[in-house]
């Protein structure tokens, strides 16, 4: 696997990386279950959209994880499905290129075959306030905009934006749409919405600018809960329209 | 139980500990107090664990009654503090007798924004995900504390207070100067060394999510112009260059990822500092380290 060491201060190193995919798969290697020896100089571990923040207790042991983390890497070189998430924004059409037999409507499928146990089933009520919007944006239906969304496999990419916040990738790339122009200044909690080549659920009332598409009750954020947050990096989510 | 009664606060004053480390990749962000040598040296006064929560009062202001006897140390921005009209000291164990009521008068602001009440024994305030530090960003932890809020004081350590006193620690030149080392993004500027060559001023768009800087504004190099970054970690202390090229840097409660380039890491050394200071003032920015930050990246 590419990566690329920059630095972040006296106490961290971000690692970049291809994709989301690149990011979940070297965080897996990082469990610590499974993890290397060095990794005991890691406090904390911070996936996101194409990099991964691996932050140390002290200056002194930075030298030896940037070196644990660039062997880590190469031996993951192997067998990384390429996604539809990778960085080039028209990457709608790249997935026909190298289509392998999962076919471009479930791009997530190598991804959960890939190693998360964790499938979270999301039943949502498909009558956001933008599914219009999606619609006429996407070119597809209604019923094609839901049938496009329950149809896909997402994974948890990474928690960022708030407490508990995930951005779901390997989404239908038919689905993917811009920001709205204009943020809502409040957008209630359990909304479902779409941004960029991104999924994700309001866990708490806030505001917000992605694309309402539905709403689900589940509870996404409860801090007395362990863990708090019920969609963790890695995980599989599939969403069901009720 | 003893209890401290808040009678007035002045702008902000918020619970707060050493934060919630660990829990980024779930979206929670560290918080903890500001000035964390600040509340270090609270505790070091009152002989007891780091990890126990205190007071941070932002440019002063905090009127308090004690029910039971209570301990406390007052450290941060130095300004006068009197329990009953008395003056007493900064930077040392205070006991408060039964309803002596306790004040805390704004600091000069040439001299810091952010006072601690360490309390022997810690607030008892329920912990939320590990800490009772207030998130002003996410909401998460104790909300602010307002005239009528009575805070449960949790039970003394056994280890007895053996400092007497500290002297303030406050060395103020003119210009404050904070040291760099890079961060990932350096290429995104058209001319990194206008970070370190120009005056910076502290916007009054400020707050524990981040300090805004404002000056000459940084322009970005004509090949990331019409770029988006996606999101990346960040952490205490990166410096944030958003579009208009006035400089952020982030505080306790900054978010945990963010979409902006971040072009330097300010050393964690010089963060409590950073947090004492009032909007107007001027800093500068430099290298810490002897390379060129273009040297630093592999």
């Amino acid at each position: 696997m590419e990566v690329t060491l920059l630095p972040m201060g006296r106490e961290a190193v971000l690692v970049e990386v291809a994709g989301t995919e690149e990011v979940l798969a070297l965080a897996d290697a990082l469990r610590p279950e499974r993890a290397p020896r060095w990794t005991e100089a890691v406090v904390e571990v911070v996936p996101a959209a194409y990099t991964l923040l691996l932050r140390v207790a002290g200056e002194a042991d930075l030298p030896r994880v940037r070196e644990g983390v660039a062997a880590l890497a190469e031996g993951l070189a192997a067998g990384l499905p390429r996604t539809a998430d990778a960085p080039s924004p028209d990457a709608t059409d790249a997935t026909g290129a190298d289509a392998d037999a999962t076919g471009a409507d479930a791009p997530g499928a190598d991804a959960a075959e890939a190693g998360s146990d964790d499938v979270v089933v999301v039943p949502v009520t498909y009558d956001g306030a933008d599914l219009a919007e999606v619609a006429r944006l996407t070119g597809l239906d209604e019923a094609e905009v839901v049938r496009a969304h329950t149809g896909s496999t997402w994974r948890v990419g990474f928690i960022g934006f708030a407490p508990g916040f995930a951005y779901l990738v390997g989404g239908d790339p038919r689905l993917h749409v811009p920001r709205r122009d204009t943020p809502r200044s409040r957008v209630p909690a359990g909304s479902v919405g779409l941004a960029g080549e991104f999924g994700g659920i309001y866990p708490r009332s806030s505001p917000g600018g992605w694309q309402l598409i539905g709403r689900t009750d589940l509870t996404l954020w409860d801090v007395d809960r362990d863990p708090p947050a019920l969609l963790r990096p890695g995980a599989v989510v599939r969403f069901e329209a009720v | 139980m003893a209890a401290l009664e808040i009678l007035e606060v002045g702008p902000q004053v918020l619970v707060q500990d050493l934060g919630r480390p660990g829990l980024a990749a779930l979206g929670v962000g560290r918080s903890g107090a500001a000035d964390r040598g600040a509340h270090r040296l609270g505790a070091r006064l009152l002989a007891q664990d780091e990890a126990l929560a205190g007071l941070e009062v932002l440019m002063g202001g905090c009127t308090l009654r004690a029910r039971g006897a209570v301990t406390v140390a007052v450290t941060g921005a130095p300004g006068a503090v009197t329990v009953d009209g008395r003056d007493v000291a900064w930077g040392a164990p205070v006991r408060l007798e039964d309803g002596q009521t306790l004040q805390l008068a704004p600091p000069s602001p040439t001299v810091g924004l952010r006072t601690y009440l360490a309390v022997r024994g810690g607030l008892d305030v329920p912990s939320v995900l590990g800490s009772r530090s207030r998130d002003t960003l996410s909401g998460l932890g104790p909300e602010p504390v307002g005239p009528g809020d009575v805070l449960q004081v949790g039970p003394a350590p056994s280890t007895a207070p053996t400092v007497d006193q500290v002297a303030p620690t406050v060395d103020r030149p003119d210009v404050t100067t904070l040291r760099l080392t890079p961060g990932p993004r350096t290429d995104w500027l058209e001319d990194l060394q206008a970070l370190t060559t120009q005056d910076w001023t502290v916007s009054d768009r400020t707050d524990r999510v981040g300090t805004r800087l404002t000056g000459p504004a940084l322009t970005r190099a004509p090949a990331y112009r019409d770029r988006e970054l996606a999101s990346e970690p960040m952490v205490r202390g990166c410096v944030q260059v958003p579009a208009d090229g006035q400089p952020v840097v982030f505080g306790p409660d900054h978010p945990v990822t963010g979409g902006y380039p971040v072009v330097a890491v300010v050393d964690p050394a010089d963060m409590d500092r950073l947090s004492q200071l009032a909007p107007g003032t001027e800093l500068r920015l430099t290298w810490a380290q002897p390379t060129t930050p273009g040297s630093a990246r592999p």
